[in-house]
């Protein structure tokens, strides 16, 4: 059995999009920039997409800049915005500590080499910010703030509304990544004062290598990559135009679907979090509850193992899963959002990560509870942070 | 981050050989790894005539490689003498495991620590000179 359980890395580009894409790979191959007929036809598909994404959004299609993924939106916003600051002389960024590395490193390459003060705002255990923190935070020198929608790992929601409302009112830029809520959520980002807000489209069942940014009118970061006039002279390159259509096509279908989607995850989810709860002793969830959590999301902490055999023993059985162990990572440090949470270092090593989607079904749930509790209790047998766990609890 | 185990590796990860404590033990070691946090434990049954280990368990909180070389090391100093086991290096380990991703190395070193401190451990409770444990990364 393959049971595809890391839909946060990434999902499947669907049928239908991939159907949609085809013509644009041959058939319609004209360069959008050429003045001939022909690449009308490209031209046309681009806006089309257009149009479809800022539908989704409640925005205007003129305010969506297709780029290469969400981590180019990500890097274009923050730099872009900061670049464009220093005229004024504002050379403050406020985003948080659970930021995707997306976010976190641009903000480390911002302070490095063009002197940007950064502040990293902390979350509570739930892995909420607090839009008082951001208050707080911010001076008459700050040019952005940055706040995720939903956290990629513990699939926490945040009050970016609110936060919206806050920098508005201090007439400041506020940037959401909405990489991951934008897959999940209804997001309008008139109602939610969002004035920048990265997406990508292999999270939505789209194809990899094409994200966007919204940029509310009036907004004029500096372009982020410079040659021809593309994207109205934004987004330098030749248009990815079967991607942008693949993208166009994700939101659209996704739309239609959203509730529905929402429904059935939200309850795979909390059956797989119950499930896991009444089987596995000293299972910790991580992250949010109910409605303040991405409706895909279950992350736990098994004190005593640690994640890599996790996900080696779960992938025997042929489980796809993820860890936000020290061990499964190149820098060999545990999960940083983990860590922002207040987990203990041998918590965070033991943590696992399941993310459902389209190709969930309710017997691969039911597969999954069926395999986990043994192999953690296995991996338990044999680790004396276990054995030492135990007897501090008797 | 993907990695690429050898068959070696996943056979000892999967089914790890000598998991388990000796309650009665000639000598235990414990070694922790600074870099990720992990902890091995180490147990031996020495013949008291012979100074041969008869028998070694181990406990270990790590990845794969930490567990599949705390197995490989255990099933190499089985059967040798006290003295001849002091000799078992890391890098023994992992070539017997047909290696380790370089960035996995220092997890096999865990092990080397840990039955170099079980030794250690026996030696000074038999009235035997204690060597010192050399600690390197990889
Ligand atoms: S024990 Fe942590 S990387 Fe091997």
């Amino acid at each position: 059995m393959f049971v595809y359980l890391d839909h946060t890395a990434t999902t499947p580009t669907s049928p239908e999009v991939m159907k949609a894409m085809m013509p644009y790979f041959g058939e319609i191959f004209g360069n959008p920039s050429s003045v001939y007929s022909f690449s009308r036809k490209s031209r046309e598909a681009i806006e089309k997409a257009r149009n479809q994404v800022a539908a989704s959004l409640n925005a205007d299609p003129s305010e969506i800049f297709f780029t290469g993924s969400g981590t180019e939106a990500d890097n274009w916003a923050l730099k872009g915005t900061l670049e464009k600051a220093k005229i004024s002389g504002k050379n403050h960024l406020i985003t948080t500590k659970i930021e995707h590395h997306a976010i976190l490193h641009t903000a480390e390459y911002l302070h490095k080499v063009e002197g940007v003060d950064v502040t990293y705002l902390p979350v509570n255990s739930e892995g909420f910010v607090s839009v008082e923190d951001v208050k707080n935070a911010i001076t008459d020198k700050t040019a952005l703030v940055s706040v995720m929608f939903a956290n990629n790992e513990v699939g926490t929601i945040e009050p970016v509304k609110e936060i919206g409302a806050l920098c508005r009112e201090h007439k400041i830029p506020f940037h959401t990544d909405a990489v991951q809520a934008a897959a999940h959520l209804k997001i309008d980002v008139k109602a939610m004062n969002i004035d920048m807000l990265s997406m990508s489209a292999h999270k939505m069942y789209g194809p990899k290598g094409v994200g966007a940014l919204y940029l509310r009118r009036g907004l004029h970061p500096e372009n982020f990559i410079h040659g021809g006039a593309q994207e109205h002279k934004h987004r330098a390159s030749t248009e990815n135009i079967a991607g942008i259509v693949g993208f166009g096509e994700a939101m659209e279908i996704l739309q239609g679907r959203l509730e529905e989607d929402k429904a059935l995850n939200s309850a795979r989810r909390d059956r797989l979090i119950s499930g896991i709860l009444e089987r596995i002793p000293h299972a910790k969830l991580n992250g949010a509850t109910g409605d303040n959590r991405l409706p895909n999301n279950i992350n736990f902490s098994f004190i005593g193992v640690e994640g890599e055999t996790l996900l080696l023993d779960l992938d025997a059985k042929g489980i796809s899963a993820s860890t936000g162990s020290a061990c499964s990572s190149e820098s060999l440090d545990p999960s940083h959002v983990l860590l922002a949470l207040g987990l203990k270092h041998e918590m965070a090593h033991g943590s696992l990560r399941f993310t459902i989607g389209r190709l969930t079904t309710d017997e691969q749930i039911d597969y999954v509870l069926e395999v986990l509790p043994e192999i953690v209790s296995r991996r338990r047998e044999m680790s004396p942070l276990w054995e030492d766990y135990i007897k501090s609890q008797a | 981050m993907a990695l690429d185990y050898s068959k070696k590796v996943m056979d000892h990860f999967i089914n790890p050989r000598n998991v388990g404590e000796i309650p009665d033990a000639d000598g235990v070691g414990e070694a922790g790894n600074p870099k990720c946090g992990d902890i091995m434990k180490i147990y031996l049954k020495v013949n008291p005539d012979t100074k041969v280990i008869d028998d070694v368990k181990f406990k270990t909180f790590g990845c794969a490689s930490a567990i599949a070389s705390s197995s490989m090391a255990t099933e190499m100093i089985k059967g040798r003498t006290v003295e001849d086991a002091w000799n078992l290096t890391n890098s023994a380990v992992a070539e017997a495991l047909d290696g380790l991703p370089p960035i996995k190395m220092h997890c096999s070193v865990l092990a080397e620590e840990a039955i170099h401190e079980a030794l250690n451990d026996y030696r000074a409770k038999h009235g035997m000179e204690i060597i010192p444990v050399e600690h390197h990364e990889d």
